[in-house]
């Protein structure tokens, strides 16, 4: 298989997985999860420069953070899939005792997470505070961090965007997930983000657009510019064009499963969908 | 065991942790530091000159502060942020609360012009709920020390521990008595005099009103042991039940609320291993108001004569 074929056929099993997560425990956000499943392969297998078994410190290594946490689902199957942790301990997620709480968290020691995220707006700056300390241990490796658009309607979110661009850290692609959704409906219903591109150009950031946020080739090629664009005193943001609920019809291009679990008629559809690559857990 | 303290010179505590913060910066280059456009009321003027590379001037935005920090441990990093005690909890408690405590980071949260001797600038800047606030995060240690030198060797003495910790001082001049160059233990309370009639447990600048209130004290024949206790989580629950177990009676001593404060947490360990009367000087359920440090521990009943009086009032109810 070529390259993009193998890329694929893990996304499609990661789909499956989010699904089956989600559903076993009856909770979980499958939309936005199944939305940034390609970003999340693509980051994984082809993008960062990881080392494992994994070390906190992330010293001679890139760096993930996730910020909004809630799309746990996709990074744990990602995770897993990708070495952290056995694949068997998907069946775990949002149960008692579990290391893959509903939120992802360090707090139980989950190999692969740096910091606890759900409650929304942190991320941004935590990824800051991880790109000066490469900087002073003179570590080149970069840092990257995922954002759901909605979720830079939190204040915090401007005080980091001011940050990273006024103290040129260049060490750091922050990706948002466009997928124009939030849980009461559409982000321009909720609460317009306006030109996001303008305003992020305007607050000293580079930016770059993926309009196919959902096909891999274009994540390899568009996260490829980003990282040409590090290194040159400004901080990278890349619009990440997504469609909430990817991969099954039903869920596709509507806020209805932010949050919200499959039965198992719905389950049964939506793995019809999504063929058995590597295997299920 | 001497009864007297000598005030060597009043100095602000805010100093005591500049002072600290400089040696550190000297001693350790994995300590950062990062301060929210209040460098020069936090006393980090050293730190900054002398290592622009480690110190993070982030400007108003106290929330970024906190995230940028709790990122910096990741990379190996010790960062002590630096912003008045209002802005270092209420304005950023759920930062604290998920990018720190509950992820574990090794973040030193610096809290100056804490209480209500800030003073003139009124309520908006003083805090006297940040003690509650940050003891009710599980893994925060809540350290709230009495003077130039303790607050001096408090900062030093908590970049050695690993976890999140956050350090309470303030800002007016107050009596400086305690060693200099002393080592500071974390969780140990100090006894500074021996009595055997009331035990009074005081934190922050309560501590020097509490051996003043112990002089008049005595010469009216009541004799206190006075605690100080700058470590409010982890309570050190031993050196206040082998007092009480002596004297009987206890009266807490903090510029803070008494909801939150240390009174309550030293209340909880007298019901379950000792029940004795307890008297608390706090404020009660009340915010500050603008006026000079003496007018407001007066008005608000934060004095060596309001811990006077609840000694005396708990001395009674034995």
């Amino acid at each position: 298989m070529s390259n993009t074929a193998t890329l694929q056929a893990f996304t499609t099993q990661v789909r499956r997985d989010i699904l089956r997560m989600v559903h076993r425990v009856n909770s979980g956000h499958p939309g936005g999860s199944l939305g940034c499943a390609e970003f999340f392969v693509v980051l994984y297998q082809s993008i960062l420069k990881q080392k494992l078994p994994f070390q906190m410190d992330g010293e001679g290594e890139d760096l993930f953070f996730l910020s909004n946490g809630h799309i746990s689902p996709v990074f744990y199957s990602v995770l897993a899939r990708s070495g952290y942790f056995p694949v068997e301990e998907l069946n775990t997620f949002r149960h008692l005792n579990s290391r893959l709480q509903g939120h992802p968290t360090t707090h139980e020691g989950l190999p692969g997470v740096r910091i606890a995220s759900g409650s929304l707006g942190q991320g941004l700056s935590v990824a800051i505070g991880a790109a000066l300390a490469k900087k002073l241990n003179g570590d080149k490796h970069l840092v990257y961090s995922l954002h759901g658009d909605g979720e830079l309607q939190e204040g915090q979110n401007w005080e980091a965007l001011m940050y990273a661009s006024g103290k040129k850290v260049d060490n750091l692609i922050a990706t948002i997930d466009y997928n124009g959704q939030q849980i009461d409906g559409s982000t321009d219903d909720v609460l317009p983000m306006g030109d996001l591109k303008a305003k992020l150009s305007a607050f000293g950031w580079e930016v770059v657009d993926i309009l196919k946020g959902n096909d891999v080739e274009a994540i390899l090629s568009g996260m490829s510019e980003a990282k040409s664009k590090t290194g040159k005193g400004k901080p990278v943001a890349v619009l990440l064009h997504t469609v909430m609920g990817n991969g099954v019809d039903f869920m596709m291009h509507t806020h209805a499963w932010h949050g919200k679990a499959p039965n198992d008629d719905q389950l049964a559809i939506g793995l019809s969908q999504n063929e058995v690559t590597l295997g299920d857990y | 065991m001497t009864n007297t303290y000598i005030n060597t010179g009043s100095k602000d505590t805010r100093s005591g942790f500049g002072a600290g913060l400089e040696q550190l910066g000297n001693q350790n280059d994995k300590v950062v530091a990062l301060c929210a456009d209040l460098t020069g009321s936090l006393k980090m003027e050293e730190f900054r000159d002398q290592h622009p590379d480690r110190f993070f001037q982030v400007g108003i935005a106290e929330a970024n502060m906190i995230g940028i920090a709790a990122g910096l441990t990741v990379g190996g990093y010790i960062p002590f942020t630096g912003t008045f005690a209002n802005f270092s909890t209420g304005r950023v408690y759920d930062q604290i609360r998920q990018s720190v405590a509950y992820s574990g980071k090794n973040v030193k949260i610096c809290a100056s012009h804490a209480g209500i001797t800030l003073g003139e600038d009124g309520a908006t800047h003083q805090i006297l709920e940040d003690l509650g606030l940050m003891k009710m995060l599980p893994g925060m240690t809540v350290i709230n020390t009495c003077d130039f030198n303790q607050t001096k060797a408090a900062t030093i003495a908590i970049a050695e521990l690993d976890g999140p910790v956050y350090l309470r001082f303030g800002r007016p001049k107050v009596p400086n008595f305690t060693p200099d160059n002393q080592k500071f233990e974390i969780g140990k309370a100090v006894l500074l005099t021996e009595g055997t009639d009331v035990t009074i447990v005081a934190t922050g600048h309560l501590v020097w009103e509490a051996l003043e209130a112990a002089k008049t004290l005595k010469e009216q024949g009541i004799s206190a042991e006075v605690l100080n206790i700058h470590t409010i989580k982890p309570l050190d629950d031993d050196a206040i039940l082998s007092s009480v177990v002596k004297t009987g009676c206890l009266v807490s001593a903090e510029e803070h609320n008494f909801l939150g404060g240390l009174g309550e947490s030293v209340a909880r360990v007298l019901a379950l291993h000792h029940p004795v009367p307890q008297e608390f000087v706090a404020t009660n359920d009340t915010f500050g108001e603008s006026g000079t440090p003496e007018q407001l521990m007066e008005k608000y009943g934060l004095n060596a004569a309001s811990i006077e009086a609840k000694a005396k009032q708990v001395v009674n109810r034995k």
